[in-house]
Parts: C-alpha cells; sequence; structure tokens
C-alpha cells in the first residue's frame, strides 16, 4: 500500500515445496512462497494450521525435512544443515513472539542493546545511543532503566519490538504479537507495528487482528491445514474469497 | 521411676571452649566439599542435558551412583578403602572434604539440571532469533536465569552437607562433633555436650539460612 512498485524487485524470503512433518504430522505441505523487500504480509488461519511454524521456519528455529528457503540470499537447508547461513540469516531477521519472551534479568535498555553488543560487536555506548532511540520511537524511553516484569504487556511488547530492530533487521517476523495483551493495549503495538510497515519494513505477520490486516497487508495468506489455499490483496482475500474454505474461516472470525 | 538427673549448665557451657575449634574443620570440610560440588554439579548437571547420548549416559550413571549410596559409606570408602588402591594414606580431612563434594556433587548436578531445564524455551528462542549463537544464548540468558532460580535449592543441598560432615567423626577429623566425643570421654557430661554440639550446628545452618532469605528478599534470588 505504502510502496511504490515493489513487486519488481528480487525476493528477499523465497520458500520452494517446503515440507514439515511433526512425528506424522505433516505441518507444512510443499510451501511455496516469495515475498519482496517492503512488502507487508499477513498470514491467517485457524489454530493449528501451521501459521507459527511456517514463520519459525524462515529464521530457522524450526527445522524442514524437504524443499528449501532462501532469505536475503542465504540458503537454509532441510534437517537443520545450514551451517553459517542461519546465523547470517538470523542477525538480519528479527522476530516479535506472541508471549514477548524478554529477558527478565536484564533492564529494559540491556534487553535492546545485548544483542548489537555480542553479536554486531558494538561499543556499549554506541549500543545504548541505539537503544535510547528505539525505545523512544516506541514510547518507552521513560522506563529504559526498568526491569520488564514492571513494565504492562503493552510496553513489553513495544520494548522487544525496539530490541529486534537493534540489530537493524531486513525482514521482521511477527507471531501473534497481540494475542497476548489485554484489549486496551493491543491498539498501541499495532500502532508501533503499522509505522514499522509505512517506513518500508519487510514484514510478515501472523495475527488474528483482521482489521489491522486489511489495513497494512500487501497481501493477505489465508492456511489451512499447512497449505497455502488462497492469498491475494486483502481486498480479494476479505471481501472476495474464492476458496470455501477462506469463506468459511472468515465468516466465523469476521462475525464478533 | 524418679528423674534424679540435674541438667549441668557449668558443664554445658564449660565445654563450648573445647567445642570451638571444631567449628573451622566443619566449615573447611562443608564449604570447601561444597564449592568442588559446585563444579562438579555444574559440569554433570550440563552433561546431563547434552543433546549427546554418550555424555549424558556416564554423567547420569555418576549421579545415580552417588545419591544412591550414603556419604558414611562414601567417606570411609575413600578414607579406608582408596588407599588400598593408592597405595598410601588420605589425609582425613582431605577424605571429608572429598566425599562432601562428590555427594553434593552429584545433587547439585541435578539442581543444575533442573535450573536450566526450568528457564521457558522462549528465552532461548528469543536469543537466537537475534543472532546469538548457542553459546551465547546460554552464556547470557539461560544460565544468569537459572542461577538464580538454584540459589534456594543450593542452600538447602549446603545446609544438608553441613550436617552431613557431623558423620565425620568416624574417620577422625576434629569436626564438631569429634570434638565433643573426645572432650565426653574425660567428663562423662553427654547430654549437656552434645546440646551445645546441636546449638552450634544450628548457629552455623541459621546463619546460612539468614544470607539466604536477605538475598531473597533483595530480589537477587528466584522468579
Ligand atoms: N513442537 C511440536 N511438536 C509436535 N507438534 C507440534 C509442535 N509444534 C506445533 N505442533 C503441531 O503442529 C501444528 C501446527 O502448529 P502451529 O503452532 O504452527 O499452528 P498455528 O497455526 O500457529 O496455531 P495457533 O493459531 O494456535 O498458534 C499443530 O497441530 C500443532 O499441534
Ligand atoms: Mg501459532
Amino acid at each position: 500500500m505504502n510502496h511504490s512498485n515493489s513487486n519488481s524487485s528480487k525476493p528477499i524470503v523465497r520458500m520452494d515445496k517446503v515440507n514439515k512433518y511433526f512425528g506424522s504430522l505433516h505441518v507444512l505441505q510443499d510451501i511455496d512462497l516469495e515475498i519482496v523487500p517492503g512488502e507487508v504480509v499477513v498470514i491467517i488461519g485457524a489454530s493449528g494450521s501451521g501459521k507459527s511454524t511456517l514463520i519459525r521456519c524462515v529464521n530457522g528455529l524450526e527445522e524442514f525435512q524437504q524443499g528449501h528457503i532462501e532469505v536475503d540470499g542465504n540458503e537454509l537447508l532441510p534437517h537443520g544443515k545450514s551451517g553459517r547461513a542461519l546465523q547470517t540469516i538470523r542477525t538480519e531477521v528479527g522476530m516479535v513472539f506472541q508471549q514477548f519472551n524478554l529477558f527478565p534479568h536484564l533492564s529494559v535498555r540491556d534487553n535492546v542493546t545485548l544483542a548489537p553488543i555480542k553479536v554486531r560487536q558494538l561499543d556499549r555506548d554506541r549500543a545504548t545511543e541505539i537503544a535510547n532511540k528505539l525505545l523512544e520511537r516506541v514510547g518507552i524511553s521513560d522506563q529504559a532503566d526498568k526491569y520488564p516484569s514492571q513494565l504492562s504487556g503493552g510496553q513489553q511488547q513495544r520494548v522487544a519490538l525496539a530490541r529486534a530492530l537493534a540489530m537493524e533487521p531486513r525482514l521482521m517476523l511477527f507471531d501473534e504479537p497481540t494475542s497476548a495483551l489485554d484489549p486496551e493495549m493491543i491498539g498501541e503495538v499495532l500502532d508501533a507495528m503499522r509505522e514499522l510497515a509505512n517506513e518500508g519494513m519487510t514484514m510478515i505477520i501472523v495475527t488474528h487482528e483482521m482489521g489491522f490486516a486489511r489495513e497494512v497487508a500487501d497481501r493477505v495468506i489465508y492456511i489451512h491445514g499447512g497449505q497455502i489455499v488462497e492469498q491475494g490483496s486483502p481486498l480479494e482475500v476479505f471481501d472476495n474469497p474464492q476458496n470455501e474454505r477462506t469463506q468459511n474461516f472468515l465468516s466465523r472470525v469476521l462475525k464478533h | 521411676m524418679e528423674v534424679t538427673f540435674e541438667f549441668d549448665w557449668a558443664a554445658a557451657l564449660g565445654s563450648i571452649p573445647h567445642l570451638l575449634p571444631g567449628i573451622p574443620y566443619t566449615l573447611l570440610i562443608s564449604f570447601g566439599g561444597l564449592a568442588i560440588g559446585f563444579v562438579i554439579g555444574i559440569i554433570f548437571g550440563l552433561l546431563r542435558i547434552s543433546p549427546l547420548h554418550w555424555l549424558r549416559l556416564p554423567a547420569g550413571l555418576y549421579i545415580e551412583v552417588f545419591r544412591g549410596t550414603p556419604v558414611l559409606v562414601q567417606v570411609l570408602f575413600i578414607f579406608y578403602g582408596l588407599p588400598q588402591l593408592l597405595g598410601g594414606p588420605i589425609n582425613a580431612l582431605v577424605a571429608g572434604i572429598a566425599a562432601i563434594a562428590v555427594n553434593s556433587g552429584a545433587y547439585i548436578s541435578e539442581i543444575v539440571r533442573g535450573g536450566v531445564e526450568s528457564i521457558e524455551r522462549g528465552q532461548r528462542e528469543a536469543g537466537l532469533s537475534l543472532g546469538l549463537s548457542r553459546t551465547q544464548a546460554f552464556r547470557y540468558i539461560i544460565w544468569p536465569q537459572a542461577l538464580r532460580r538454584m540459589i534456594p535449592p543450593l542452600g538447602n543441598q549446603a545446609i544438608i552437607s553441613i550436617k552431613d560432615t557431623s558423620l565425620f567423626s568416624v574417620i577422625g577429623v576434629g569436626e564438631l562433633v569429634r570434638q565433643g566425643q573426645v572432650y565426653i570421654a574425660t567428663t562423662f557430661t553427654a547430654l549437656e555436650v552434645y546440646l551445645m554440639v546441636a546449638l552450634l550446628y544450628l548457629a552455623i545452618t541459621w546463619s546460612l539460612s539468614l544470607v539466604l532469605r536477605t538475598l531473597e528478599r533483595k530480589g537477587l534470588v528466584g522468579q
């Protein structure tokens, strides 16, 4: 929406016939997916359909058994045999989790500076400077010396966003970033994400916030039983779904 | 039956100077053994959760053997048994420290394993997703949190080990109980002296509990 014709550029994520099993459960089935820089992709689907597993494959938190995944020119191989590429991908791909997963033993600021210092080898002053800027941007600058447990859920999730951004990622993954939040805090997190999308960040977002999806997504993907059943612009998927399962899913979730 | 016994306060208080020399031995065996046991516990506790089967197995064996046998038998084995293998006597103090080390080491291995395993999977995943290596994620994220959770059970183990050293009077180390026995042999005031011995153990274990409670109150421990 916010991006001039980004479809012409080379994909930053390419998934090619990716198959994943948990034991005998075939969780991802022949997933083909290309995402171009600047694109905001929202993944929707019922619980257990494989949304989390799909995005966790992109940064190697889950291994897959067949196919291949390329992220910004680095290749992930089946069975976790990716070697250094995995590390490179993880420094370039940020992730925000449903449960925030902030480090409870570190102050808010140290949560944000840890990876830049240990991975990017920035000196503490430089890392702190970046952290302060990011915390200000997500509206938490006055809480930087507190510990995560002293913040509200919405604040914690915004810290988690700042922490991921401190690595200057080229791609951001969000796994239901607002599902663990009290309703009155969902807005502040979505606002921060919307701002990021407007700045041109490439994002893959798993969410049940259909209004938000409609507004920020360039593309909506519906997955069911580990398969991409339907995808298209928000208008196409939400207002004119072609697949019967998509129609059923949407009629259930859009009712409330 | 008429009780003619009268508690002899003078004998009780008078024994204290004779018991005090046992305290350094009790503390040295306990904390020397626990320090080594902590190192053993970290190593074997981490081996125990290694993804590699051939590392997990020996660690599990060590833990089972030393948790499953009495510390008294362990110290007797070290003090009387090992010299037969080594061809020379072992200092009783060394034997006592070694026994506490291998015994507490087995329990501490389990404390370490439990502490590390208690950290939510999401912590490691958040670290990895930021580009930290597995070693870095462990060192900067998992271990510091695990250590805090380990402190209460470690304190518990320290108290148990301190009390275990009382058994080592059998190998003749001059710890608290031994000093009491030696003194009673000349005065025949067993009740008074053993009461004092018990109170001195209480003084040691209470001080330790106090330190631990203070740490906990300051929020340096637990969660
Ligand atoms: N570690 C695991 N071991 C075994 N099965 C798993 C594991 N993780 C997920 N699964 C199974 O894989 C399927 C897909 O799970 P996934 O978490 O990707 O679904 P999801 O679409 O994210 O669901 P939700 O909306 O509930 O988060 C589910 O059936 C789930 O039970
Ligand atoms: Mg999920």
